[in-house]
């Protein structure tokens, strides 16, 4: 049974068209994931579904409700962790969780219970009563997350959850994911720029570019769907060694100065490979299972990690001066 | 509507208003200031209608406090939206509605409390007699004067979208309200032009209902002024809901 339906979902800023005629699905208890360079468009679908932007066609339901004409509805029954900072500085951890308790109609009892498990599981106990502006970028995101998952919402929308905190808290915050879907049967929708986090929490993911949805499928199948296992190479020449080993892949790429190939089994491929390159020389050769990376860079040409970095400088330019003021 | 919400909105506006001590010293100093330096350099001169100048001002004193923090109160929203907080206020499953009564309810409350502290120093150093009655009634033009000023500030920033143009309210919206509502004259010999901006002021009717209660002296009858005061505070109720029900 699908909890999110979406039909040809459009929404244009002035004429820039940020989500272009967008479809899919999610099932209920399914961790959805959305894959995409800056701009693609992850944000302003999820602030769709979150009914917190207007888009120009409405077509898409959420929790069985029509995002358009009834929003309080579907308010009631999700949760969003955003991209962009969106605590009061001038409260402390545990107020900022309090208030949105008391804003999602929780009972005293039940507040002060799930205030401590939050807490705990971010590790911010022993900071829970600081001011916020007093926080690192990286407390202050687990904050956000704790408090994204203060009421039990049938829906989380994650906005690039993880990003800025260290792999420890990483790992311990996709375990809780994990957890919620399991134990509570909660769908979420998360976007993210780390293949490994997308790889390994969700069930199935929408790879977008330029408002477009250009893959959808679990996982295992987005990388099979790169026709098998990867041998890359590293030669001097790289174009004599693409012609002679054309016929041995099912799909072949030059990158930089390396060439990428398909094939259905690297085991058996390899002494072949070998045999075929003969006196040519070859610097180094790797063989390897793709990685969502290699699907991001076969539907996009572009590699995602090359703007890993610039993400996080933006990330912590926007944080900074927000501290700033 | 849910009381809760409402509730917890008006919570976190007392208990930012209390972190922030610098804005508090701020609004009152700038009330004492007015008073101290106004009030007394012209003391010796000036005397309206057999009282002296410092107790003519005060009660105009009283609801120009009232008047800046409540227009603060309602612009705050800017901040809420500049740091993000405002699309959590916002994403939660509460009517727009409510969201704007709570946020009205509390900035009320805290420039009520502001007035409250103005009015007793004036009334301590003998500025303002003291009467039970004449107080209790200007608790109530307080509260009616801090919601119309909150709601006006709540829709103005609905239509706006970040605080840069905060100055330009305070120049030309707050001041001019503030220089033309007969705090620091009567308004009795104005020309006719000017009193038509007079007339449309709500700070008007609040400072002369404030006199009237506090010392017996006024251009309108008490009811008339508590009339159109309440016409006004119910008008930007209204709008600031609508405005604010807008507001994405
Ligand atoms: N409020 C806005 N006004 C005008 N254009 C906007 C607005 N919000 C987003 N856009 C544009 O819409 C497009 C999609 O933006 P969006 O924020 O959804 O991207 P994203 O996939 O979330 O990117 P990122 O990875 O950087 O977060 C971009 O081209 C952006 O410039
Ligand atoms: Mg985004």
């Amino acid at each position: 049974m699908a909890i999110i339906d979406v039909r040809k979902l459009r929404k244009e800023f002035n004429g820039l068209v940020a989500v272009d005629d967008i479809s899919f699905s999610v099932g209920k208890g399914e961790i959805f994931g959305l894959l995409g360079p800056n701009g693609a468009g992850k944000t302003t679908i999820i602030s769709v579904l979150a009914t917190i932007l207007k888009p120009t066609e409405c077509e898409a339901k959420v929790c069985g409700y029509d995002v358009c004409s009834e929003p309080y509805d579907i308010r009631g029954c999700i949760g969003i962790v955003f991209q962009d900072p969106s605590l009061d500085e001038k409260l402390t951890a545990r107020e900022n969780l309090d208030f949105h308790a008391r804003m999602y109609g929780m009972s005293s009892k039940k507040r002060e219970d799930k205030i401590e498990e939050v807490l705990e599981m971010v590790s911010l106990q022993d900071r829970a009563d600081s001011l916020v502006e007093t926080f690192s970028g990286g407390m202050r995101r687990r904050l956000e997350i704790a408090r994204g998952l203060m009421h039990y919402p049938k829906v989380l929308f994650l906005d690039e959850p993880t990003l800025g905190l260290d792999p420890q808290t990483r790992h311990v915050i996709w375990k809780y994911i994990v957890e919620l879907k399991k134990k509570y049967g909660v769908t979420v929708i998360l976007t993210t720029h780390y293949m490994e986090e997308a790889d390994k929490l969700c069930d199935r993911i929408a790879i977008m570019d330029n408002g477009k949805i250009i893959a959808l499928d679990t996982p295992e199948e987005l990388k099979n769907s790169l026709g098998g296992d990867l041998i890359v190479l590293k030669g001097k020449d790289v174009q004599k060694l693409k012609s002679k080993l054309k016929k041995f892949a099912t799909k072949i790429r030059e990158f930089n100065s390396s060439l990428s190939l398909s094939v259905k089994d690297a085991e058996k491929s390899l002494p072949k490979i070998m045999r075929a390159v003969g006196g040519d020389k070859i610097d180094s050769i790797k063989m390897q299972k793709p990685t969502l990376d290699d699907v991001f860079l076969h539907y996009t040409g572009r590699r995602i990690r090359e703007e890993k970095a610039d993400k996080m400088s933006k990330f912590r330019a926007r944080r900074m001066a927000r501290m700033r003021r | 509507m849910t009381f809760q919400a409402i509730y917890t909105l008006w919570l976190r506006e007392l208990k930012r208003f209390w972190r922030a001590k610098s804005r508090i010293v701020g609004i009152l100093a700038q009330s004492f200031f007015f008073l101290a330096i106004v009030g007394f350099g012209l003391n010796n001169i000036v005397e309206i209608s057999g009282t002296s100048y410092t107790t003519f001002m005060a009660p105009g004193i009283v609801c120009m406090t009232i008047m800046f923090s409540s227009i603060f109160a309602g612009v705050s929203v800017l901040w809420d939206k500049q740091f993000g907080f405002l699309k959590e206020i916002l994403v939660a499953p509460v009517s727009r509605l409510s969201i704007m009564l709570g946020k009205a309810l509390g900035g009320a409350t805290t420039s009520i409390l502001q007035g409250l502290l103005v009015l007793f120093v004036v009334t301590a150093f003998g500025m303002v007699p003291f009467s039970i009655f004449g107080l209790t009634i200007a608790l109530v033009i307080m509260v009616i004067t801090s919601v119309t000023f909150v709601s006006m500030g709540l829709a103005i920033a609905s239509k706006m979208d970040d605080p840069h143009g905060f100055q330009l309210i305070m120049n030309f919206l707050v001041m001019p309200m503030f220089m033309l509502s007969g705090a620091f004259f009567p308004i009795e010999n104005l020309p006719a032009p000017l009193m038509f901006f007079v007339s449309i002021d709500p700070l008007t009717y609040a400072v002369d209902g404030m006199r009237s209660v506090l010392l017996g002296v006024s251009t309108y009858p008490l009811a008339l002024s508590l009339g159109v005061l309440s016409v006004f505070c119910l008008t930007m109720l209204a709008i600031g809901a609508c405005f604010f029900n807008r507001i994405t």
